[in-house]
């Protein structure tokens, strides 16, 4: 699309739509939201900029396969964490306080709560990213 | 106050999904399905469920419109 307010509208409002993405995924186990929230308002930053700017400078951005090989290792990354948990003699995914939990309120509380949001946020940023490129270019995967 | 509040928004909430099964024109009705995601999450919100509320705003109201679209710009758009 070839619209001038379209674009200049979305290249200015692009960070903001991220830097509050990454806020709802950081803070996840303090507020609302969370990594399914906040990954699919990072994807929807990144698609948004394809379908009004450019698909291709979209794709430069985030590439096809990073997206798929991040979209991965996130799932890893989440039952490698959930491993820790049973290496350490209790149930797959108990919350052990990996973080010094200063106090109730701050960011490095929680235990693994954190970094398995994180994980989450990655993988569905990737994933809705993969799913707008695999319908838009009707690729053969 | 606020029960006035909550019967407008059903009641748009009804028009708005009575439209999007009787309109012809698709891209009309992708974007009537928008307002009716983006209503569902202020009723949401209203019934103390942000995280929900949010949820429903990013993906009924952000993605499933950007991949309907996609869809539409890639078939006929008359129904």
């Amino acid at each position: 699309m070839n619209d001038f307010v379209l674009q200049t509208v979305t290249q200015i409002l692009m960070p903001f739509i991220q830097v509050y993405g990454i806020f709802v995924v950081l803070n996840g186990h303090l507020s609302p939201g969370g990594g399914f929230a906040g990954g699919t308002i990072l994807g929807a930053s990144i698609i948004l900029y394809a379908l009004t700017v450019d698909v291709k400078a979209a794709e430069g951005i985030y590439p096809d396969e990073r997206a798929e090989m991040v979209e991965s290792a996130s799932v890893l990354v989440f039952v490698l964490l959930g491993l820790i948990s049973l290496m350490m003699g209790r149930n797959f995914l108990t919350n052990i306080g990996i973080f010094p939990s200063p106090e109730t309120g701050t960011l490095l509380t929680g235990g693994f709560i954190m970094p398995v949001t994180l994980a989450i946020g990655a993988k569905v940023a990737s994933t809705v990213i993969t799913l707008f490129t695999h319908l838009f270019e009707e690729k053969k995967s | 106050m606020a029960e006035i509040f909550h019967v407008l928004l059903l009641t748009f909430l009804i028009v708005c999904a009575v439209a999007v099964a009787y309109i012809r024109d698709l891209l009309s009705a992708v974007i009537l399905f928008a307002a009716y995601s983006l209503v569902m999450a202020i009723i949401w919100q209203q019934l103390d469920a942000p995280d929900i509320a949010m949820a429903e705003a990013a993906i009924g109201a952000g993605v499933t419109t950007l991949l309907f679209v996609v869809t539409i710009s890639k078939t006929r758009r008359q129904e």
